[in-house]
């Protein structure tokens, strides 16, 4: 079995986030990175899926020169292998970083063989375009499901649950597929220390795709408005209870 | 709750350095204490928020563990401290011999108990351990962990209930106002507050602080990497935070230790990452805290094959996940103890930063005493802010002494190592003469001085068998029996010192005899002319200092001191000085030369045609000399013990000066002598005290043998205690003790170097009646008496001459005997050379 | 010119309308159009619609499933897609506003494209009042893009109460301490009919399940009254917050960020406050 992971390099960010001068990107001076959180669990999912099949998983980013370090941190967690599409660090479209993808996934089938699943977040947690794992189906010509919090191989088929108002809808569609998940599919296991060893000598192998031009091509960044709730004191310790109640008789709850 | 519009002293910073020193101003009856943070609490997010908050207690300084004891102390009256035991492991020979010295150091402060342990004993006590990786371990059962938040949050509350203390979280700082020199008004987001004193408790954001004052703070924030693992099957279901002792690796320079049901792996053994308190973020933008940057896992690579090899049970689990890594920030300074004190550019401005949890109440009780008493209980001559030289508060100097201090955290530091960074900073005019002798520096308050030179290595054979010989390596390190040969050469004919290094300050003016009468123990009215040698006592009769006063003037006096101590002293007379009296640093316009020994008068009246005979030119005296054009002031003392002066010149005169003496006494068999002389076995043999070996607060005049025999009427700082001591029985008495074995149980003969406990000859600890323990004061050999002599306070029971003792030196026993009680000189006890 | 909308009943697709009707006379395809659901089926035939009518933009309200389609649909027809706009000019290039970041950022955005496929980010803009756009008639789904249907659908197991739609959550934070500790909170959010939430850390602590996580990651929710207890309130959490009408934070913190975005504070420990509260709540039966 061959399943890949696509995942995204995103900061970490605190209780407000800052802007660079020209307010076109995160000041990330004082932050961390991580994959999105939807991807971990796509990550989980991939690693879980060899374990228990066996073959060979691939994780794939489209990123500046830094991102290996989520790519190391995805061979950590058990992921054989990395892809690197190197990036300059300007942010690449929807579009575009969906045709590097898939570039990349047909090349690395080409000589591989093709893989069963890819797995990508829903969205990822910065830019939020919803898009990039589907365009990637489209263009494999892979059946793609999206959002899901269950995903159970059967075969020559998957079935997968994703999360709607009311309870789960449930689709099965034949391998290979794109699926996009999101957090809540599993509980990503923390890379152990040996993980952590083991990630250091896996194989990334590196190349820089060019990048297009982008057709929703960012102007720059604003933190929008706070929502300015003024806090009003109900009081401190057990003795503050009645005026919690009183507040949610007015409210119409008790 | 809105500001007060006055305090008698704002403390900025609510990490456990300003919880701990605002609790203690209001315990000592201080009222309208305001106590800020910019942070929210109880964790307004320093480093306190993010410490491993483990405390072991030995450390070789005496006065880090004094404050740590009192911490540990303080934490377990506050219910916050869990005993836990830590383990120190040896992976290589040198560190076995190392946790020796901390063994020695232990018994020196009266850490117990203590033990060694065998590789399978450590295993016994860490069941997780891989004991093949290991030689030994150093055990202290009463090492710990504690609740540093816990702690901050109720030593508040204790000040808050007692009325006397205003907390203000989420309030920055955005200025700190001085007028005439003095700490006048602090500047918040939430208003202002007229203030008598500040106290900059701000960790890491402490040189901001100091900025905003106009002054400095000297240090700088620096990575500490910390990896969380878990969860640890072993240590599912555990009752505590922690129920196995720490252990510390210490080759590797990290530690490991059970948090809950995780281990948790810290480093002190990355590159030193560095940052510029500028970029600090501010608390909202942080995605932790602000002083928990994100991980940079490069730096730890190693580390995780490390901590692999010493726990791979836990460590190399697969089940067992990294679950938090931080790049946590802490306060770094140029020789790693804290910078406690008041500023010595603003009064009423203190600073206690630098300080970690494990030393943090204690450093927090003995700055609030400071401040109230003017004294703490233990001595911080090491830790006080006023010790830095303009150049080492410069933010290059910070950054490379810290850079080159941060990997020695768990390091084997010799007592006589040298810095490599930022060297040759303050040169004396001859430096290029000692340097084409082959001098070895040695680096005082950042000038080079020549600790012994090369091209006296000739001087071994003249002096033969009279020169010892070391043949272990750490007592031979930073050693050469050169400086023995060089003493030999002095006390026969004649040495000469560069003693550039001096901190020299004249006080002028009306007021200037009412001041220094203020800061001396000695008479100070005496005629123009004379010398004086003095003790400056703290005001609980301590020693404060000790050095030299000449009465230049009527109104003129001037200071001499040590470079160490200097600027400290600077600041001590200069806040004691009267109306109308003025200080003046004169160390950058003079230099100094030593010329002592028999031959030195010769030489000397071979460059002058003054009457510079002992009648003509009585010992404690000083006056303008002439040599050649040279108008020289020349000072007839000596710290070595012998003939001759100290001559004064105007810097730019001090080559002059230099080559004119040595042309005159290369007939004389003049030998240019380096520190090791002067600052060690030249005073050893005269039983001579140094400031910060034996003089230090904790002990008074009567107990290092220096009364005068007659107390002065005038009034002086530490008078009232000086009267009481006089009085009473000392309770120790300082000694000179030689070493009657030198032979180790392999054969090789050993030296001891300092701070190593002396015992009594069943092996017990010598405690005096205030608690205080004995120990090696100073280490070095007596050329002249072919001894090597040790320095101790002892109990007058044991402070007898002939009494045998025991000193404890890297593991093992050595005899010793008292060879002096008191100040009576082992060489020329009758002091004839000094005064012939 | 006419623009295309992919609508349901909800108030999202009213307020989706809104921002289209700038771009032309709106047309409607139902969400349902295609059942059972088939987003490829559903993409194809609004593709097939937007070139007969010549379309001059395509618009959803930017749900999960508007999301979904129009990705589809971008990816069918080559086109570019901005996912999440609270504003949108029609013109070349069409200038948009978008969230990034589940809402905590905003995004300005040039679309270049000569069909623009957006979508609304709910409860962004107010709901249009004009008449409802009149319908399209769909051409039927090809066999390989009705591949990826939904085939089945699973009740809510427990049949709690669920986060989306509760009027009322009491959600537990790092504050909580522990699973065992989220035992008050489900009391309290009996006594109250409450759903329980919690925030990431809790999850990630492997407390509680990711179905109860509230925040960018998790349920974004819209209740009258939320009560966190012992959360402090990353942007994580707080963008899944942004929909409810109350916040009511128990924190012994109380400079905690959400301490400081709350209506109403109690400060001290929730272990102590949050059974007093169900107790007082028992008084009032």
């Amino acid at each position: 079995m061959r399943i890949a992971a696509c995942i995204k390099r995103v900061p970490i960010t605190g209780g407000r986030i800052l802007l660079t001068d020209d307010g076109r990107a995160i000041n990330t001076q004082h932050l961390g990175f991580t994959m999105s959180p939807h991807e971990e669990c796509g990550v989980e999912e991939a690693v879980r899926l060899i374990e228990a099949n066996k073959g060979d998983s691939v994780v794939l980013t489209l990123g500046p020169a830094e991102a290996v370090e989520q790519l190391r941190d995805a061979m950590a967690l058990g992921i054989d292998r990395a892809i690197h599409l190197q990036t300059d660090g300007q942010e690449w479209d929807g579009e575009g970083t969906a045709a590097a993808l898939t570039a990349a996934i047909q090349a690395d089938e080409a000589a591989n063989g093709r893989f069963d699943v890819v797995f990508f977040g829903n969205e990822s947690a910065d830019s939020g375009g919803f898009q990039v794992g589907i365009r990637v189906a489209y263009a494999l010509g892979r059946p793609c499901v999206t959002g899901l919090k269950k995903v159970a191989l059967d075969g020559a088929s998957v079935r997968c649950e994703q999360e709607v108002e009311g309870g789960r809808d449930v689709y099965v569609v034949p391998l290979p597929a794109v699926l996009t998940v999101k957090e809540g599919l599993n509980l990503p296991r923390y890379p152990s220390v040996p993980g952590k060893m083991r990630a250091r000598t896996k194989p990334v192998a590196v190349s820089s795709p060019a990048r297009p031009e982008p057709r929703v091509e960012l102007v720059r960044l604003a933190v929008p408005a706070g929502q300015g709730r003024r806090a009003e004191s109900l009081g401190s310790g057990p003795g503050a209870a009645p005026a919690v109640v009183e507040m949610l008789q007015k409210a119409g709850i008790v | 709750m809105s500001l007060p519009g006055h305090a008698r002293c704002v403390v900025i910073g609510c990490g456990i350095v300003g919880n701990s020193v605002a609790y203690h101003l209001t315990r000592l009856g201080w009222r309208d204490v305001v106590l800020l943070d910019k942070g929210p609490l109880p964790n307004p997010g320093g480093s306190t928020g993010h410490a491993s908050n483990f405390i072991y207690l030995v450390d070789h300084s005496k006065e880090m563990t004094a404050l740590t004891v009192d911490s540990v102390r303080q934490y377990k009256e506050l219910g916050v401290f869990i005993q836990s035991g830590g383990i120190e492991v040896a992976r290589t020979k040198e560190r076995m011999q190392e946790l020796t010295r901390r063994m020695a150091s232990a018994c020196s402060w009266g850490i117990e108990p203590t033990s060694l342990q065998t590789p399978a004993q450590v295993k016994e006590l860490v069941p997780y351990i891989d004991e093949s990786v290991i030689l030994g371990g150093f055990y202290t059962p009463g090492v710990g962990v504690v609740d540093s938040l816990r702690a901050g949050t109720l030593m508040r509350e204790k000040g808050q209930a007692a009325g006397a203390l205003h907390v203000a979280p989420k309030t920055e700082v955005v200025g700190i106002d001085i007028e005439g020199g003095h700490v006048r008004r602090v500047r918040t987001t939430d208003g202002d507050i007229e203030a008598e004193t500040v106290v900059i408790t701000g960790g890491v954001w402490s040189p901001r602080l100091a900025r905003m004052a106009g002054t400095r703070i000297p240090l700088t924030p620096a990575v500490h990497q910390m990896i969380d693992i878990g969860p640890v099957p072993r240590f599912r279901g555990a009752k505590s935070d922690i129920e196995h002792p720490i252990v510390r690796d210490m080759d590797t320079n990290m530690y490991e230790r059970q948090a809950g049901g995780d281990l948790e792996i810290g480093s002190y053994a990355h590159r030193p990452i560095l940052y510029d308190p500028e970029d600090l973020p501010p608390v909202e933008q942080a995605a932790l805290s602000p002083t928990e940057f994100p991980f940079t896992q490069a730096d730890f690579e190693e580390q995780m094959q490390h901590a692999l090899e010493l726990m791979p049970e836990i460590v190399g689990d697969e089940t067992v996940g990294v679950k938090y890594a931080i790049n946590g920030i802490l306060s770094l300074t140029p020789d790693g103890m804290p910078v406690l004190g008041e500023s010595p550019d603003v009064k009423g401005l203190w600073s206690a930063a630098a300080v970690w949890v494990k030393e943090g109440p204690g450093t927090g009780k003995a700055m609030a005493e400071w401040m109230v008493h003017g004294e703490s209980e233990i001595d911080l001559h090491s830790s006080d802010i006023a010790r830095f030289h303009e150049h080492q508060k410069t933010g290059a100097h910070v950054r490379a002494r810290a850079a080159e201090g941060f990997n020695k955290t768990y390091g084997i530091v010799h007592p006589s190592e040298q810095w490599a960074s930022n060297r040759d900073i303050r040169l004396a005019p001859f430096h290029d003469r000692e340097r084409e002798m082959g001098a070895v520096f040695f680096e005082a308050a950042g000038w080079e001085r020549p600790q012994w030179y090369e091209s006296n290595a000739s001087l071994l054979e003249e002096f033969g068998d009279r020169v010892t010989r070391r043949t272990a390596e750490w007592e031979s390190r930073w050693w050469s029996p050169i400086i023995n040969a060089e003493h030999l050469a002095m006390r026969e004919r004649a040495g000469i010192f560069d003693l550039s290094a001096f901190t020299i300050f004249d006080i002028v003016g009306p007021g200037a005899l009412a001041s220094v009468q203020c800061a001396a123990l000695r008479q100070m009215d005496v005629p123009v002319g004379r010398v004086v040698y003095t003790p400056v006592l703290s005001p609980s009769g301590g020693f404060k200092s000790d050095l030299t006063i000449m009465r230049l003037g009527d109104d003129h006096f001037r200071v001499v001191t040590g470079g160490a101590a200097g600027m400290s002293d600077k600041k001590w007379f200069r806040d004691q000085l009267v109306m109308g009296a003025e200080l003046t640093d004169m160390t950058s316009s003079m230099t100094t030369i030593g010329l002592w020994g028999p031959r030195a008068r010769d030489i000397l009246a071979g460059t002058t045609s003054d009457d510079i005979s002992n009648e003509g030119f009585k010992f404690g005296t000083c006056r303008i000399i002439e040599i050649g054009t040279q108008r020289v002031l020349a000072s007839r003392i000596s710290y070595v013990g012998d003939l001759g002066w100290e001559l004064y010149v105007p810097i730019e005169q001090g080559l002059k000066l230099w080559d004119t003496l040595w042309e005159a006494g290369l007939p004389h068999g003049l030998a240019a002598c380096g520190i090791g002389v002067y600052g060690t076995t030249g005073r050893l043999e005269k039983c001579y005290r140094a400031h910060g070996n034996e003089l230090e607060t904790e002990y008074n005049v009567v107990e290092a043998g220096m009364t005068a025999p007659r107390l002065k009427d005038e009034d002086f700082i530490g008078k009232a205690a000086h009267r009481r001591h006089r009085e009473e029985e000392p309770a120790a008495t300082m000694c000179t003790i030689t070493v009657d074995d030198h032979r180790s149980k392999s054969g090789e003969k050993r030296y001891m170097l300092g701070r190593e406990p002396i015992l009594t000859s069943r092996g017990e600890r010598i405690v005096d009646r205030k608690g205080r323990g004995s120990y090696v004061t100073s280490a070095g050999a007596g050329p002249s008496l072919g001894k090597h002599l040790l320095m101790a306070y002892l109990t007058p029971e044991h402070a007898v001459v002939g009494n045998q003792l025991l000193v404890e030196y890297m593991g093992e026993r050595y005899p010793v005997t008292v060879a002096v009680a008191g100040a009576t000189p082992l060489f020329d006890p009758e002091n004839t050379r000094i005064r012939s | 010119m006419t623009v295309l909308v992919l609508m349901d009943e909800s108030d999202a697709s009213r307020q989706t309308l809104t921002l289209a009707r700038r771009f032309g006379e709106p047309r409607s395809v139902r969400m349902d159009a295609v059942r059972p659901f088939a987003p490829d089926a559903l993409a194809a035939a609004l593709a097939h619609a937007a070139d007969e009518l010549n379309a001059s933009a395509v618009f959803a309200a930017g749900t999960e499933r508007g999301n979904e389609v129009m990705a589809r649909l971008a990816a069918r027809t080559g086109l570019p897609f901005a996912a999440n706009c609270i504003g949108a000019t029609p013109g070349n290039p069409v200038e948009v506003t978008r969230l990034r970041w589940g809402g905590s950022l905003l995004e300005e955005a040039r679309l270049h494209s000569p069909r623009p496929i957006i979508t609304v980010a709910p409860h962004t803009v107010p709901a249009d009042s004009g008449p409802a756009p009149v319908e399209v008639d769909l051409k039927p789904a090809a066999g390989k893009d009705l591949v990826v249907h939904v085939s089945d659908h699973i009740k809510p197991s427990n049949g709690g109460v669920s986060l989306a739609e509760a009027k009322v959550i009491v959600s537990g934070g790092r504050g909580v301490g522990s699973k065992e500790g989220f035992a008050i909170i489900e009391e309290l959010a009996g006594l109250l009919g409450a759903a329980v939430g919690c925030s990431r850390a809790v999850t990630s602590a492997g407390w509680r399940p990711h179905s109860d996580q509230v925040g960018q990651t998790g349920t974004k929710v819209a209740p009258e009254v939320y009560i966190a207890c012992g959360i402090s309130g990353a942007t994580q959490h707080m963008a899944g917050l942004k929909g409810a009408k109350r916040i009511l934070a128990i924190n012994s913190d109380p400079q905690a960020p959400l301490m400081l975005n709350a209506d109403y504070t109690v400060t001290g420990d929730l272990k102590e406050i949050v059974p007093a509260i169900s107790a007082e709540i028992r008084k009032h039966r």
